[in-house]
């Protein structure tokens, strides 16, 4: 008899800091419109109140970009990326929430913050991706993602422009899966 | 994927919400979970509690204990003019309509630490509304509000209040408005004369002014959508027809029950008009 076969995935989380617009480019863009999962991401970028980076996005995308609003309901075949210098947080009836309370480990939006409260509504159906970055922001909620049941994919920190990020995440989940770029693409098309 | 409702961690979490409100009235039933679970995590650890059910224990039978939860569960994090184009609109566009009215009435709701309210009152002091505008600064945290009043703050935040207020058109110098003396800076006390602080909750309390302007921004994110229809549902009864709102740079009237007593007035800024009729 076939092993059973795993619980579909339900959403994806992404964190990225130094050098993720250009990591991000190697991703979003290579994604068909029609990618079943939602794709949350937090970029850490200067704290100006209007964003470029989700128009950014939208225009070299099949899949549909935007910047998260209060009170989204989470749908499928759509990325939201982080409002700057607001967290974003997975509500646990799938819409997404925004606060601004104060920087975690000195970021706002805090990749930590959006993957805890991702781990705590999707459970097991949790994708985590941790991307270039020159802090550790991330690696706990990796950690939770992971402790959760979801899986965790980490960019190899020698293909990374900045390997702190990665390293910090691969410390904290060892279990994580240690890939290039091309390879997470290919990872989170298999698990749609 | 667990039924959030079942986890054991999450019973534990609506009780404790459910014992704050009963012993102490603040209702936080209401809020997005998510914000609040992470916070109340952060007091479980900071007090040394294994659960949830033991930060209950300690809110319920230690005096005190809810002075310190509420720091946990209100964010205070402001600026002085925030969001500079918001306070640009209100200059710009607002304060033409506001002149027309012989007495202003304007709501700042969530005030916590009063940013927001003292932003509000040097801009009405420079566009000539001052005299006859009546504040009314609202929160739920009686620390916050004895912070609001005392209006003293940071010097190093000085820095970027007086960029934000450069940006917002002001047209004048922010150092006019406080004095600066051991790493603080005290704001005039003459910029309150024209406030009641009061202690005031968009869950549970009703309205309590007819009022022009309501200016509640970055509050209503920390709401569930039920909630935040309540208190949508509060500055509409208690705006004059034609009244403005103003919500936080993220925030939108889009998912609300209320969406349609409003006109979108400056959509960039967040500023809403009440329609004429309801």
């Amino acid at each position: 008899m076939p092993a059973p076969a795993r619980k579909p995935y339900q959403a994806v989380v992404i964190g990225t800091s130094a050098g993720g617009l250009k990591a991000l480019s190697a991703i979003l863009p290579h994604l068909p419109a029609d990618y079943p999962l939602p794709i949350m991401v937090v970029i850490h970028v200067p704290p100006h109140r209007q964003s470029l980076i989700a128009p950014l996005f939208e225009e070299k995308s099949q899949i549909r970009v935007i910047e998260a609003e209060d009170k989204t309901p989470i749908e499928g075949a759509c990325v939201y990326f982080a409002p700057p210098d607001y967290h974003l947080l997975v509500e646990g009836n799938y819409e997404l929430s925004l606060s601004s309370e104060e920087p975690v480990l000195f970021s706002r939006p805090s990749i930590d913050v959006l993957f805890e409260t991702a781990a705590d509504a999707y459970g097991d159906g949790l994708i985590g991706v941790i991307l270039t970055g020159a802090n550790n922001d991330g690696a706990a909620g990796l950690k939770a993602v992971m402790a959760a049941g979801g899986a965790g994919f980490i960019q190899t920190p020698q293909s990374a422009f900045a390997r702190a990020m990665p390293e910090a995440a691969i410390e904290a989940c060892p279990s994580a899966l240690i890939l290039d770029l091309d390879d997470i693409l290919l990872e989170l098309k298999k698990a749609a | 994927m667990p039924n959030p409702i079942a986890r054991t961690e999450d019973i534990e979490l609506r009780l404790l919400l459910e014992a704050i409100y009963l012993k102490y009235h603040y209702d936080f039933r209401g809020y997005a979970m998510a914000s609040v679970k992470r916070r109340l995590n952060q007091a479980r650890e900071r007090f040394d509690c294994r659960s949830f059910s033991q930060l209950q224990d300690k809110v319920l039978n230690e005096p005190g204990m809810m002075d310190e939860l509420l720091t946990y569960l209100t964010v205070q994090v402001s600026e002085l003019f925030r969001d500079p184009a918001y306070f640009r609109a209100i200059r710009e566009k607002v304060v033409p309509h506001l002149k027309t009215y012989p007495s202003i009435k304007v709501w700042i709701a969530g005030c916590s630490t009063g940013e927001e309210l003292y932003s509000f009152a040097i801009l009405f002091r420079e566009e000539g509304l001052e005299e006859r505008t009546m504040f009314y600064a609202t929160d739920i945290n009686p620390e916050a509000l004895r912070k609001a009043e005392a209006g003293v703050y940071d010097l190093e935040r000085m820095r970027l209040f007086t960029e934000n207020h450069r940006l917002s058109g002001g047209k004048s110098s922010l150092s006019d408005y406080y004095s600066a003396g051991y790493g603080a800076a005290t704001f005039d006390k003459s910029l309150r004369k024209r406030t009641v602080f009061s202690d005031h909750s968009l869950v549970t309390d009703a309205v309590f002014a007819e009022t022009q302007m309501v200016s509640c921004r970055n509050v209503l994110i920390y709401f569930n959508k039920d909630l935040q229809g309540r208190a949508i549902g509060l500055f509409r009864d208690s705006l004059t027809r034609g009244g403005f709102l103003g919500l936080g740079s993220k925030e939108t009237l889009r998912f609300s029950p209320h969406a349609d007593d409003f006109s979108d007035f400056s959509r960039d800024e967040r500023l809403y008009q009440k329609r004429g009729a309801h």
